[in-house]
Parts: C-alpha cells; structure tokens; sequence
C-alpha cells in the first residue's frame, strides 16, 4: 500500500506541473520551502497515551518514541526488514569496510556533513561523544545504558568522524545505536543539571520535523523542517492527538477527525467493521511483543519440567485466539517475532491434547488428592495468575486456561493487580506464581534476549536483568554469550535459532502469540509501513505524504 | 464576621495539613511507584531501576520526603510532574481552562434551566408539564454518561455531521466560534444530566416554602401572585441552592472524568486519573491540595453567601 514519493520524483512532478502553466495554477500549490522541499498539508495521529516527555536518553514509555522518531536521528536506524539505513552517519561500520577493526573493538564511524540542529546550529561529531559519554554520566538518569556502557574511550577525529574503543565484542550494540538519539551538546550542557535540561519539553533535533508546541492531554504540533538532511518530510505539520479511549479514538477515525490510528490502534472487535469504511486502509500488523504465561520457577509447583510440560499441552490456544482475540494474533512456539532474522520457524508446534497433558503428570508423580487437585510430596499444584487488572481480553483469556487447567486436575486462581503494583516488585523481583505478560524480547532490532534468559540475569538473585522466571540453564547462558560475543551473522543466528530449541523444551514461559496491532489511515495518506523493529510505526513519518 | 473569618480560616489551614498529611502517605505507601511503567520497556532491568529511584530521591525515608515536599510547598514551590517534568502548577493550569470552559457552562446552562424546570414544576404540581419533568430527570440521572456521550456522537457527528466528534478545537484553527462548536456536544451532554439535579432540588425547595406560613400570609394581605412568588417563595427557595451551589465549586474545578474521556476534552479530570495511573506524585498532591482549597472555600462562600441571602443568620 505504500508508494513513496521521493523528494525527487515530487520535484520532477511540479516540474511537469510548472510547464501545464494553467493546470498547475487551478490545483492547490504545496508550499516550496526554502529548502526546496514539497511540504504539503497536515498529518492527524491519533495514540491513546500521551507523549509527555522527550529526552530520548531519559526513562520514557513507548508512545514517547513516535515524537522522538519525528524530531531526533540516530546515527543510523532500522527499517522494517531489520537493516540498518544511514542517518547521521554516512554508512554502517562493520568489519568489511573497515568500520569495525578486526578484533571487533575499534569503531569508526563517518558523519553526514551540513546537518543543522533546528536551533540552526551545526551538527558535528562532538554532539556524538557528547551523547556516548551523557548515557555513562553516573549522575545522568540515564533510561539504559546496555551496550553504551562497554564504551571506553570515544575520540572526535574530526567533526565528521568519530572513533571509540569496547571493552568487549558486544554484537547488539550496532542494534542498540539505531535506537539511541543524538542529542545537541550545546542545548543540554546549558542546563545546570543534564536531568533538567530544556530538551525535556521543548525538543530540539535534527529529524524532518520540528518542534511547535504541546498542549497538555490534548495534543503536540509539529512543523515540518525544510532543511532536513533526508528525503521529507512532504507535509507542513504533523499533530499527534491523545485520545485516551479507543473506542472514541476510533469514532474520531470513522468521522476523518483523525488520518493515522497509532498506538494502541483500532480494537480487534471493530476490525471487519473498520476495514468496510469507505476511503480508509486498515491493516492488522504483527509487532514484536509475544503474549506468555510466565512460571517463576522459583515456585515448588513450578520446579518440574512435566508440570511446565503439561501445562502447555492442556492449553486451547487455538480457541483462546480465535475466540477471545478475533483470530488475529498469531500462535507461535518463539519468543521471537517471525519477522527476526532469528527466529526459528522449524520448532516443535503446540497441540491441545489434555489426555496427554494428564498422561504426563500421572507418569511424573503428580496424582490427584481428595479435593481432586494434583499434588506431589505435599506440593499441589495449585497457584495464582496475576496480570494488568482491567485488561479485558486477558481477563477473558485467564478464565478459559483456568477452565483447560481444571481439567487436568490443576488449580489456578485469578490475582490481578493494578500495573503500577503488576509489574513493580511484584514483577521484578519474582514475587508472583505466574502471570500472563506481553514482552518484547529483543534489545531494539537485535535478537539478544540475554535480559529476559540470562542466568545471571535474575533480580530477585541480586543479578541485572529482567529474568523474572529465574531460567537458569547453562546450555542458554553459553549461547547468548557466544552470540553476543560474535558479530558473525551466520554463527549468530545458528545459536539463536539452538537457544530458542531450549526455551521451547524448557518452557518457563509458554509463547501464546505474537500480537497484532490494528491501524488505519485515510486513503490518500502514503508511505506507512509497519515495522517490528521500532516501538512505533510513526518511525517513518518524513516519509508520509498526500496523494 | 471578620472573627468568623479568621476561625474559619485556621480550622481550614489545619484540615489542608491534615489532608495533605493522609494523601502523602496513602499515595507513597500505595504498592507500585512511578517507575514500574518503565518495567515493560524493551530492555529494562532492575539495576537501572534502582540507580534511577535513586537518582530520583525515591529511597529516602518517607518523613523525609514528606518534609521536602512541604517545606517546598510552603515557600510556592509546587514540584515538577514527573512525566513531563512542567511544574505542577502550569500544568493544572493549563488543564483548568478545558475544565472552566466546559464545566463552567453547562453548570450556567444546568442552573438557568434548572431552576426554571424546578419552579415551574413546583408551582404546577402534578400538571403534565411536571410528570415529564420528572420522569425527564429521572432518564437523565439514570443514563450514563459515557453511552449517552457516544450516543450524541453517534448521532450528531457520525450519521449527520453537525458537530466534531470530541476534542476542543480544531488544530490550527482555534477561533472564537471553532470553540464553541466543539463545545456544543459536550455541553449538551453534562447539561442534561445536571438540569435533572437542580431541577429535583429546586423543585422540592420550593414545595417546601410553598407550604410555610408566610407565603400564606402574603396571600392574605392580598399580593397578586407574581409577586408572592418572586418576592417570597423564589428568595428563600434559593437558600438551600446556595450550599448547593457551593458544594458544585470543586466539582466544577476537579471536571467530568467520563465526559472529558468520551469527548478527548483535556480537562483536570483525565489530567488527574492519569497522574494516578503513572503515579505522578507531584502532580497527584498538586491537584489533591487544589482540589482540598477549593472544596473549603466553597463551604466558606456558601455560609457567607447564606448570610448574605438570609438576614436572620448572623456569622459570629
């Protein structure tokens, strides 16, 4: 659905258009800005949380990310398929055309030349290195600083080139630079305390488009830049409107007071009904975030591999996604998006198959008591599921694998709690039995999901990370190390794709689906395109134009 | 009345201690905090939690919290939201001017009708201009806001395209009477369901007066009814209106959750659910001791606005 106009072809056109004289005087004339650029209309987005702050490096949500891809550049991001397109810089650095030395430590990275901030003042190598070193700044609240912090020694060459050194090979890193933001050094040093600089609400950049103004719980306007490095952007204003509830968000989608639903788009129940609407596309798109039910294997209930086995087999995840998701999603045994380069599509598929479910617990020891609940030395199997309270779906979803799990003669009770409880200490430091969680696993675009795998990863053991389930298997913990450690595609994926045969045998959690999320756009509007790798799918906004 | 004043005034700073106290304390102590939002972002682990609760001052004691939060309070330093880092006050603020704009007028429009409905209704009981009025009020108690909100909109901005289908302007345009397109359904909305209230108070308010000896006095001494009923029975009909009146101060102030939800208004009631949601504790105590100074001052103008309306009451 999405045909790019590029800057030239646009260009090309109103040349045509110029030499039709009267033709071209009856149509409505985009505005040429100084750039040369053919800025036409404006785009309405519409997301149902509000985007409140933009400090890219700062501790932010994920609707945040849909202003800072309008505003800000990374040296170089991600495009739907997960390569690497040049931004601020002017090619990827690997170790082929010399980019990245040969032991994988020395990085040198080329810089585009005449890139201004929307302040005006110049772009150089030293924003970079200013950037690099803020995120390691230990009084800087830094969101992460994964990858940044491995970085020892960061050198300006000259203003269009930079070299740093690595502790370490750390392969996601490129990954992770495609989702960091450059930041101008001559904004935030004037604040007394980088925590306070004006970057956190009034953003200056270097992407297509510029800050205007905010009004709070309403909406934030910007203006397209003319003198953006890129193609784009082909629109004199972008506004992205917070509508807090979907339904309305969608109502105001069916009326055109909107052209874009973002995040969290349109509800499955209106999907056939909004792809009916006369002059809308409608896409339901696959994103990264995998639906689990998460065991702390901390839990004697939990402990036994048959338990985890069995658990799985008695689950109707077919019937749980056609009749509470609308079909959807898709039924996956990853925790890995399809669309990673990965992922392992040859894993053993799931079946509902509750005789062999109990098959499994009967022959491991677990035999029903009194009250008909399967118990073994005195452990019953009988534990809580804890989600985000008031999702209705998975409050929907809970009670039918209570259902597929009472059969087989195990007990699970309901315990949702509020998300600022939900996924506090509750979460982070294993407090819970199980729990049904979205979660995308990758670091950026890259597969690493050493966080959620790594034995040491454990938070609840004193380790940094978000293993939650407390996996610890030292066949895992091997293969994430040597794939972060290679910056060999080929010898990656091969460990990946071996690693997500042990998560798929070990289950501490058991993949459901991969979600989609339903959006629309007005007939007219191009060059959206969804994409797994960013967190959102206004990441290529400059892109956008009207027919 | 100025020693009146000034007990009341005491009383009043005691209670916005003892307020602020409580909702401190409940809100801190509240299981989950301001960073578990950031729990579900890619990547994020429990280290950098911490190092950021940290950086934030979250680990301190609660007393000590509580004593910077005052102490800064009561120099006219209300904090920083830590969602968008603006200070707490612009940022109620800039929410109180979507509230005061569409509370402001349906209240006017509610209390006008209102009180009509109310009168009409109680000097013509039992006619049929007063069982519709009743059974109107009754219908518009009992409808929710929300599907009475998606049913206007539905009607009037999805089948015939009168009105847009919520927000308060039109990006860009924001004129005079852009405003007040935007503001019709909403307006409707919020309307029909006050003009129920005041209309069942003023109703019975005036039965009430109706019943009481003066008015059959001035009846007697011969006053043409008009006047029995503009001089008499409406003035002190009005004095129960007036707490009322002043009990709808804060509501005005803290706006329609349900309406600004269902009509993308960006009032202080959204402003303060999602403050909760993410924990915002700056801005959640700023709206609370807001809110608190507002529901007091309303009390107190409506015990002087009394004395004023009702010469026999006297404030000492």
């Amino acid at each position: 659905m999405s045909i790019q106009t590029t800057n030239g072809l646009a260009r090309r056109r109103l040349f045509q258009l110029g030499g039709a004289g009267l033709l071209a005087a009856t149509l409505p004339r985009p505005v040429l800005a100084a750039g040369g650029k053919a800025m036409k209309g404006q785009i309405i987005a519409g997301l149902s949380q509000e985007p409140t702050f933009f400090n890219p490096l700062m501790p932010h949500i994920e609707v945040d990310e849909a202003v800072y891809w309008a505003i800000y550049s990374p040296l170089w991001g991600v495009d739907e398929k997960g390569d690497f397109i040049p931004q601020l810089a002017t090619e990827i650095p690997t170790q082929e055309n010399g980019g990245i030395s040969a032991d994988g430590l020395t990085w040198t990275v080329k810089l585009r030349e005449g890139v201004k901030w929307h302040d005006g003042q110049p772009f150089s190598a030293d924003d970079v290195k200013y950037t690099i070193d803020l995120l390691n700044n230990p009084d800087f609240r830094a969101a992460k600083r994964q990858g940044h912090e491995l970085v020892t020694k960061v050198e300006v060459k000259s203003p269009t080139e930079i070299v740093w050194t690595m502790k370490e090979v750390y392969a996601p890193y490129a990954a992770i630079l495609a989702w960091t933001f450059i930041v101008p050094k001559h904004v935030v040093e004037k604040a007394a305390s980088a925590n306070d600089s004006t970057l956190n609400t009034a953003p200056v950049g270097t992407g297509a488009f510029k800050w205007q103004e905010r009004v709070a719980g309403d909406h934030i306007t910007l203006a397209g830049n003319p003198d953006f490095f890129g193609d784009g952007p082909h629109v004199e204003r972008l506004v992205i409107k917070y509508i807090p509830d979907l339904t309305v968000m969608y109502t105001q989608f069916q009326t055109g007071d909107i052209d874009h639903t973002g995040l969290q788009g349109i509800t499955a129940d209106h999907y056939e009904e909004a792809s009916k609407l006369p002059d809308r596309v409608v896409q339901a798109n696959l994103v990264a975030t995998i639906e689990n039910i998460g065991f702390n294997l901390g839990k004697p209930q939990f402990q036994d591999q048959a338990v985890r086995e069995a658990l799985y087999y008695a689950i109707d995840k077919q019937s749980l996604i056609d009749s509470i998701y609308y079909g959807l999603p898709k039924a996956t045994e990853s925790y890995l998006p399809q669309q990673s380069w990965a992922f392992n599509p040859d894993l053993p598929k799931q079946s509902y198959d509750p005789e062999k479910a109990k098959a499994i617990l009967d022959a491991a020891g677990w035999k029903p008591g009194a009250d008909g609940i399967r118990e073994k030395n005195g452990v019953k199997l009988s534990f809580l599921n804890s989600t985000t309270a008031g999702n209705h779906l998975r409050e929907q979803a809970q009670q039918l694998i209570q259902q597929n799990w009472g059969d087989i003669g195990v007990k699970m009770e309901i315990h949702n709690l509020p998300p600022a409880v939900m996924w506090g200490d509750y979460w982070m430091m294993s407090k819970f039995d199980s729990v049904i969680v979205g979660i995308g696993f990758m670091v950026g675009p890259d597969p690493d999901a050493t966080d959620y795998f790594g034995g040491k990863q454990t938070p609840a053991k004193g380790g940094n990370g978000q293993n939650t389930t407390q996996y610890d298997n030292p066949e895992v913990n091997r293969l994430l190390a040597e794939a972060a450690s290679t910056l060999d595609r080929a010898k990656r994926t091969q460990a990946y794709k071996t690693m997500q045969e042990h998560t798929r045998h070990d289950l501490p959690f058991l993949p459901l689906f991969q979600y989609t999320l339903i959006e629309g756009v007005k007939k007219g509007l191009n060059g959206f395109k969804a994409s797994i790798n960013v967190q959102s799918n206004l990441w290529n906004v400059r892109d956008w134009s009207w027919s | 009345m100025m020693r009146y004043l000034g007990s009341r005034l005491l009383q009043s700073i005691l209670l916005l201690w003892i307020v602020s106290l409580i909702g401190f304390f409940v809100l801190y102590l509240a299981p989950g905090g301001p960073l578990a939002q950031f729990a579900l972002t890619p990547g994020m682990t429990q280290e950098q939690l911490a190092r950021i609760a940290h950086q934030m001052g979250l680990d301190r004691p609660l007393p000590v919290q509580y004593w910077e939060w005052l102490s800064r309070l009561l120099i006219g330093d209300w904090g920083q939201s830590y969602r968008d880092s603006q200070p707490v006050l612009a940022i109620i603020g800039s929410h109180l001017f979507a509230t005061l704009l569409l509370m402001g007028a349906s209240t006017l429009l509610a209390m006008i009708i209102g009180t009509w409905i109310g009168v009409l209704g109680a000097i013509r009981r039992y006619s049929i201009f007063d069982y519709l009025a009743t059974i109107g009020a009754m219908i518009g108690l009992s409808i929710p806001t929300f599907w009475f909100g998606l049913i206007a909109i539905y009607l009037f901005s999805v089948k015939l395209p009168w009105f847009p289908a919520g927000n308060m302007y039109t990006v860009g345009d924001a004129s005079f009477l852009d405003y007040a397109h935007h503001l019709v359904l909403p307006c409707l909305v919020l309307t029909l369901v006050t003009v129920a209230i005041w209309s069942r108070y003023m109703r019975s308010a005036m039965l009430d007066v109706q019943g009481q000896d003066f008015i059959r006095t001035a009846r007697a001494k011969g006053l043409p009814e008009h006047v029995v009923l503009r001089k008499h029975a409406m003035r002190n009909a009005i004095l129960p209106m007036i707490t009322v009146a002043g009990l709808q101060i804060p509501t005005i102030l803290s706006g329609a959750l349900v309406a600004e939800t269902v009509f993308t208004w960006p009032g202080m009631g959204r402003l303060f659910l999602d403050s909760l949601n993410y924990r915002d504790y700056p801005v959640v105590m700023g709206v609370l001791m807001f809110s608190a100074v507002f529901v007091l001052l309303g009390n107190l103008l409506a015990d002087v606005l009394y004395a004023v309306a009702d010469p026999r009451i006297r404030l000492t």
